[in-house]
């Protein structure tokens, strides 16, 4: 700007409060900023003492051996059957989950927010959803074992009214599907939290302007609604996935030891070192931070993706 | 044979009528602007030419084909939206050919046709950009773009440039208006700011509560507003209250002084309540100190007839080139507009003036 | 338009039917303790029963004291942050994703490690000092939630301006902590405290892990030797899961003021 300029300046942007904040500090002259230093020393201190130290402890531990040296062979016993199988299984429960959740989730909050359903649907699904997203552990296996198990009601009911017998079918509750079943009670929620302001973010004026330049309501999904919505929905799915491999108290109840999964090994290990070898319970355990991080640190980064967009 | 005509149109939500029967016959190549206070309903009668609205009653042709009831995506015509509306998953150089590409034109034909419509909207170094990369003003030009590349019809914008800066605003409206006398296409323009549809316009429809009260040239609309509202709504006016003296020599009453009103006089009878109206540019000072004695109808030096009321001054705002200034008269003020003159100081707040006006400035409306 | 509301419908009864079947199956299960009929005889064992009571208890003393933990920890570290250290922003964000990243079950593993009878800060020694590390495992497992209620509350009430306006009236940083800054957030605290509430009701992993005797181990223990007294709990539970979510909400509505 080469203009002359005779107007006042602009007050510059508000900044750290000025000095006489310090002498209304009782007696001692600590400025505001190292006020602010002190109060957030706690949280820094607990976050260390009670978050990064155990987790890079175990990191640690992963590479070393009973003496204390640095081995990476307990990254190579990771690869024994068992263990491998274990892993495989937690994966696959939880791309199942993840993958079922968030379609069926999709469509759910697609009802709500764009399907043109009565408006008063929508906030008593996200109440219940809410709900529902947090009814995790052992009583919804309990729950689930008392709707679909042997006795259950829905059995009995299908047995009884529908002459259709579900156990005779090979489906039962205490295995792989029955598991997923089960994850997807709070898998489903979670998306349908996470995917409705996403929707929500969805413009009506894109819907109109792609309209008006010609495109047909399938055009427009492919060509825009999906794009836009698709860093949200794949984050959401990676969510989910690292919430289900995380997952251990409902597996616990409900499939307890018969399903192996890698939570379930890790707790057996902690609580009796039936891997017979205190270092591979670290080296599971750094397989299930390397997988959980990768997974949702995804997830984080395509979130700020998609918030970068809609500004 | 008019380009694009809306016949007769009503629309209805529910109980609720928000346009009234709207009649309007648009030229090839016209520039129309809607023009009216929110909740009029210019918005909803655009968006029924558009197709997003299905009229209750009425009729839509567009070069002589009926579209009231085709899909939007069948018409042919493209939309300008406040908020852009632009894809955000898109760059500007795909944004500008999504029309294009849905109608499934040949790869040469689109990227030619991109970077002309870039090259028209001067902003062919932003192809590759992400529409949150690029400021309000670039966006909505951009927005132009992908309206026209498709070579509608009819190009619709709904009140495009609220969203942008004032002085963003003002050249941008000549932006519009320069490209669109390029291309030649029948325009319809919804604004709520009287300024701008007055620039660019070659007609105005001025609507109130669901129906046009007047359709004219800019040049009509402000100097012979056919409603109180329109007199209103399209620039400033200040506005005296007087009684009728007598109806057929315009004789009107206000306070002390007699003035005298050449048109738009509405019959009333003597002792009726009316409103004395006159725009500020139409208004004249005058150095004088003797309003008690008024003289009405002093002639000047041309022979022409003046009315002259005297009153003091209110309040002076000096706004660059023009300074307005606003005199007390009777229990009401009247607002005066004229040029900034470095020679001369504007007068001080409490001097003594007089204020003089043709017969044929005033504007006789009914009622207080 | 109608084949896409039919679907919508359609999409909404599933999810509907697919969330309300199994609590209705709970609940019809929990009912059949006596053979024959319906009686809400496995309500009246377990809510007799001196261990629910006991485990509930504890949970509920494990919850409050999480609670005033995270307070303690969460407010002055939100406010900070945002008054005067907005470029740790970035960092108290990271760390508070950290819990979500991680599971439980790796957290409280890596505590048993860290913090056992042969290490430097011997938290597992006796009870006391391990119901302390079971709290600090719970106020790491709530901490995603915590914080980023509080400051979402806090943002919305611009605490700089308020301070600000504070000091210009003549009050000390403490008075406006208490008597400005608080006050307008408590209903972001309160909707943080529901949650972590919930939370820790149910957990089970590190309380089993630490062997406290927490409601969630209870829960365990009674799964795997009962038979209908586990869905009686289940009821109970998802009650008190839903009475907190209604709180929550009921606090946020009520002060939720109406944008112009």
């Amino acid at each position: 700007m080469t203009a002359i300029d005779t107007t006042p300046p602009l007050p510059a942007e508000p900044g750290p409060v000025p000095e006489p904040f310090a002498a209304r500090t009782k007696g001692m002259s600590i400025g505001p900023q190292a006020w602010a230093w002190i109060g957030v020393t706690p949280f820094f201190v607990f976050a260390l003492m009670f978050l990064l130290i155990p987790t890079l402890y175990l990191v640690i531990g992963a590479f070393q051996d009973a003496d204390g040296n640095f081995t990476l062979g307990n990254l190579g016993d990771l690869f024994t059957p068992t263990i491998l199988a274990a892993y495989w299984i937690s994966i696959k429960v939880s791309v199942a989950s993840a993958v079922l959740g968030a379609l069926i989730g999709f469509f759910l909050a697609y009802s709500v927010v764009l399907g043109g359903l009565p408006a008063w649907l929508r906030p008593t699904l996200m109440t219940f959803s809410g709900v529902a997203s947090n009814f995790a552990g052992l009583p919804l296996a309990f729950a689930f074992l008392a709707t679909l198990g042997r006795t259950g009601l829905v059995t009995v009911l299908l047995r009884d009214l529908l002459g259709f017998n579900l156990y005779s079918t090979g489906f039962n509750l205490l295995s792989f599907w029955g598991l997923t079943l089960t994850y997807l009670y709070f898998q489903i929620p979670l998306m349908v939290l996470i995917l409705t302001p996403a929707l929500d973010g969805l413009k009506k004026e894109w819907r109109e302007a792609s309209e008006i330049l010609g495109a047909s309501t399938k055009q427009y999904w492919t060509m825009v609604a999906l794009p836009v919505l698709f860093p949200s929905v794949m984050g959401a799915t990676l969510l989910l996935f690292a919430n289900s491999f995380g997952a251990i108290a409902t597996a616990y109840a409900l499939t307890g030891s018969s399903l192996n999964i890698v939570t379930i090994l890790l707790y057996a290990q902690i609580r009796g070192d039936v891997l017979h070898n205190q270092n591979l319970g670290y080296a599971l355990a750094l397989g299930m931070i390397l997988i959980t991080g990768v997974s949702n640190g995804t997830y984080i980064w395509l979130r700020g993706r998609a918030e970068r967009w809609m500004r | 044979m008019p380009f694009l005509e809306i016949s007769d149109v009503r629309k209805q939500f529910g109980p609720n009528v928000v346009v009234k029967g709207f009649d309007l016959a648009i030229e090839q190549g016209e520039f129309v602007s809607f023009l009216g206070p929110s909740g009029c309903g210019k918005t909803t009668v655009l968006r029924m030419v558009a197709g997003f609205e299905n009229p209750t009653a009425g009729r839509i042709l567009i070069d002589g084909k009926d579209v009231t009831t085709l899909r939007p995506n069948q018409r042919n015509v493209g939309m300008v939206f406040q908020a852009y509306a632009l894809f955000p998953n898109m760059t500007v150089a795909d944004n500008v050919a999504f029309g294009l590409k849905v109608a499934k034109r040949p790869a040469e034909e689109v990227k030619a046709r991109v970077d002309e419509m870039l090259n028209m909207i001067k902003l062919p170094q932003l192809a590759t950009r992400y529409p949150y990369q690029c400021s309000g003003g670039q966006q909505q030009r951009v927005a132009l773009a992908r309206a026209l590349a498709h070579k509608p019809k009819v190009l619709l914008l709904d009140e495009p440039l609220s969203a942008l800066d004032a002085k963003i605003r003002v050249s941008l409206r000549e932006e519009i208006r320069a490209l669109q006398r390029t291309l030649g296409i029948t325009t319809i323009f919804v604004t709520h700011d009287q300024e701008e549809a007055l620039s660019v316009s070659d007609r105005i429809v001025v609507m109130n509560e669901g129906k046009a009260d007047q359709v004219g040239t800019p040049f009509e609309i402000y100097n012979n507003p056919a409603t109180r509202f329109v007199a209103n709504f399209v620039g400033t006016l200040s506005v005296l209250k007087g009684k009728v003296v007598d109806a057929s020599s315009g004789k009107i009453q206000i306070g002390r002084h007699e003035i005298v009103a050449s048109r738009r006089m509405f019959k009333g009878n003597p002792g009726d309540p009316c409103s004395v109206a006159l725009r500020p540019e139409a208004a004249v000072l005058e150095n004088g100190h003797d309003h008690a004695a008024a003289k009405p109808n002093g002639a000047n030096g041309n022979g022409v007839l003046r009315n002259r009321i005297g009153g003091t001054v209110d309040d002076v705002h000096f706004l660059g080139s023009v300074v307005r200034i606003k005199v007390k008269v009777e229990d009401d003020a009247i607002s005066l507009d004229t040029f900034n003159n470095p020679n001369t100081t504007p007068p001080q707040r409490g001097a003594p003036v007089t204020v003089s006006f043709t017969p044929a400035d005033v504007l006789v409306l009914e009622g207080a | 338009m109608k084949q896409q509301r039919l679907g919508a419908w359609i999409a909404f009864v599933v999810g509907t039917l697919y969330f309300i079947v199994p609590l209705i199956g709970t609940f019809e299960f929990s009912l059949r303790l006596k053979r024959g009929e319906y009686s809400f005889e496995a309500y009246r064992v377990v809510l007799t029963d001196p261990k629910f009571l006991a485990s509930f208890g504890y949970s509920t003393l494990m919850a409050l004291i999480t609670i005033v933990i995270g307070i303690v920890l969460v407010v002055p570290t939100a406010y900070w942050i945002q008054l005067r250290l907005p470029k740790l922003r970035p960092l108290v964000e990271f760390i508070t994703l950290l819990p979500l990243v991680m599971p439980a079950i790796i957290i409280v593993f890596g505590y048993l490690r860290l913090y056992n009878s042969s290490s430097l800060i011997p938290l597992t020694a006796n009870a006391r000092s391990t119901d302390l590390l079971l709290a600090f495992s719970y106020v790491t497992l709530a901490l995603p939630y915590m914080y980023r209620a509080v400051e979402t509350g806090m943002r919305a009430i611009d605490v700089r301006t308020l301070t600000e306006a504070g000091e210009i009236l003549g009050a000390s940083m403490v008075t406006i902590l208490f008597k400005v800054i608080f006050p307008n957030v408590r209903v972001a605290i309160l909707s943080g405290a529901f949650l972590t509430f919930a939370t820790v009701i149910g957990e089970f992993t590190m309380a089993s892990l630490l062997n406290r005797p927490a409601f969630g181990p209870y829960l365990q223990l009674i799964g795997a030797n009962r038979a209908y007294e586990p869905s009686a709990l289940a009821i109970i539970a998802f009650l008190v899961t839903w009475a907190c979510m209604g709180l929550i909400n009921v606090f946020g509505q009520a002060r939720q003021p109406k944008r112009a």
